[in-house]
C-alpha cells in the first residue's frame, strides 16, 4: 500500500485529505495519477495534463516517471504559494 | 546549524537575530528579511490569509535551499521562520535571516532563500475576501526570480 496526500485546493476539491491506496500497476506516479484519473470525473478533471500540479515521493519533488513501491508517500498539491 | 521552524506563533526579528550572532566574532555581517501580509492582492480586499504546509517535506525542503545556498556563498547561520495559520494584514510571515562575514555574501544568499523558498517549499496561501474564498494562484514572476539564480554565478 501507498499513503497518498493531497495539500490545498486539491485536498478541498476532492474532499480527501490522505488515503492508503494500492500500489498501482505500472508502479510509478504516472500509473498512479491514471488509476485516481479513473476514479471519476472530479479526480480527472483536478488531475488533467493540462491543469499545473506537482507531485512528491516520499517528501522531494518527483515525476510522471518516478518509480513507486510499498510504503512510499506520495503527495499531489498545486504550485507553491508561501513566503 | 541554520535554524528553521514553522511556527503560528509570531516571532522578533531583533531577538532572532541576537540569538543568531551571539557569541559568533566572525560574523560580520547580517543580511535579513521578512514578509508580511499585505491587504489587497490581484485587486481584492484581504481580510484574513491562511497559510496551509506540508509538515515534514516543507522541514526538508528549506534544510535544502540552506545547504545550496552554503554551496553557493559563505553563510555562516541562518535562520528561517514561516508561519502557518491564519493570518491578518500587517501580520508578518516569513523571516530569513542571514549571518556571514561579508555583506556581499550575506546579500545574496538570503535573496537566494527567499526566491527557492516562493517556488519550492511546500506552503499554500488561502485568501478570504469580501467576494469569499480563494486559494492564491503561484506567479510566472517568482518562478523568473528563482532562475536567474541558475545562471553563472553573481
Amino acid at each position: 500500500m501507498l499513503k497518498l496526500l493531497l495539500f490545498a485546493s486539491l485536498r478541498e476539491t476532492l474532499g480527501t485529505r490522505e488515503e492508503s491506496i494500492a500500489v498501482p500497476a505500472p508502479a510509478t506516479v504516472a500509473g498512479l495519477v491514471g488509476q485516481l484519473r479513473a476514479r471519476g470525473d472530479a479526480w480527472a478533471n483536478a488531475l488533467d495534463a493540462g491543469k499545473r500540479w506537482r507531485v512528491a515521493v516520499n517528501q522531494e519533488m518527483a515525476s510522471l516517471e518516478s518509480p513507486l513501491k510499498a510504503g512510499d508517500e506520495v503527495a499531489i498539491f498545486p504550485p507553491v504559494t508561501g513566503g | 546549524m541554520p535554524t528553521i521552524r514553522i511556527q503560528v506563533q509570531d516571532f522578533d526579528l531583533g531577538a532572532e537575530v541576537s540569538a543568531l550572532r551571539s557569541g559568533n566574532p566572525g560574523i560580520g555581517a547580517i543580511a535579513s528579511f521578512v514578509g508580511l501580509v499585505r491587504d489587497v492582492n490581484d485587486g481584492a480586499g484581504v481580510a484574513t490569509l491562511t497559510l496551509e504546509h506540508y509538515p515534514g517535506m516543507t522541514e526538508k525542503a528549506l534544510a535544502g535551499i540552506v545547504g545550496q545556498a552554503r554551496a553557493r556563498w559563505d553563510v555562516i547561520d541562518c535562520t528561517i521562520i514561516h508561519r502557518v495559520g491564519e493570518l491578518r494584514p500587517t501580520d508578518q510571515i516569513v523571516l530569513v535571516v542571514v549571518a556571514s562575514a561579508h555583506r556581499g555574501d550575506a546579500f545574496a544568499a538570503c535573496e537566494f532563500i527567499m526566491d527557492y523558498l516562493k517556488t519550492e517549499a511546500p506552503f499554500w496561501k488561502k485568501e478570504q475576501t469580501p467576494e469569499g474564498e480563494r486559494w492564491v494562484e503561484s506567479r510566472e514572476t517568482d518562478a523568473v526570480a528563482a532562475r536567474r539564480w541558475k545562471g553563472p554565478v553573481r
